[in-house]
């Protein structure tokens, strides 16, 4: 019985904390997506001719963000049934474009124009571990091109 | 040092290819910050503490491979790639690679 209340309380607190900083989060990225769109992202490989530059740096971003327990409790259910995991999705979203923030940030405070060949890669952390933390970290780099 | 993930550098003629060269390191965050790390579980958002230790270790393997490039006397390393894996509980390993290069 405990167990059952414990489990709802939770439940509740992940959900109602989890919405409030994901709605948060949000805010402030499309905020800071439209401060930083004047600086270009592609992930494209070659650099066209009349944009050289020799000034090149490699620029990264990363962050960890962790799901909180409503998200994990919806995405076990889920998986009985199959289908689309939305509290996932926002979740990894979130996460990815976060780090481009991030990188693009970093290629700002450098002065760069742009930003070439930009990756992204995605890895869990504690995957494979029981009553572990379920998080993901996402790390987007790229070469950030500063005109001279 | 010029660091960068595409395969060639603007303006620049590559003179002399020095092979592959590579950085890693491995780390582990304290037993305080997995605790945090797992109340912050239930109401999720971002691990500060993880996201930290990563970027950490990332300037580490890249300091490692950039170290290992001047050694064999390239002036830039190109093509540069990421990987990242967790080894064990609380501990991640991360890989950065790239091909060494003499650039003038």
């Amino acid at each position: 019985m405990f167990e059952l209340i414990l489990t709802l309380v939770l439940l509740v607190i992940g959900f109602v904390f989890g919405q409030i900083a994901e709605k948060r989060h949000f805010r402030s990225i499309i905020q800071r997506e439209a401060e930083t769109r004047d600086l270009l992202c592609f992930n494209e490989r070659r650099i066209p001719q009349d944009m050289f530059s020799p000034h090149v740096t490699l620029v990264c971003g990363s962050v960890v963000v962790s799901v909180d327990f409503f998200k994990h409790f919806v995405a076990t259910l889920r998986n009985l049934v199959g289908g689309r995991v939305s509290a996932y999705e926002s979740l990894l979203e979130r996460a990815r474009r976060e780090a481009v923030l991030r990188m693009k940030a970093q290629a700002l405070a450098q002065g760069a124009t742009s930003v070439w060949n930009v990756r992204v890669e995605t890895s869990s952390i504690h995957q494979g571990q029981r009553q572990g933390i379920g998080a993901v970290e996402v790390m987007a780099y790229g070469t950030a091109l500063v005109p001279r | 040092m010029i660091v960068t993930n595409i395969e060639y550098i603007p303006g620049k003629k590559i003179t002399q290819h020095l092979g592959m060269v590579s950085g890693n390191t491995v780390r582990a965050k304290h037993v305080g910050r997995d605790l945090m790390a797992g109340l912050k579980n239930i109401v999720g958002g971002e691990l500060k503490g993880y996201t930290e230790l990563l970027t950490e270790s990332r300037e580490e393997a890249v300091r490692r491979m950039v170290a290992q490039a001047e050694a064999i006397g390239a002036n830039a390393v190109l093509n540069v790639r990421f990987s990242t894996s967790s080894v064990a509980a609380g501990a991640a390993e991360l890989f950065a690679y790239g091909t060494a290069v003499v650039a003038e």
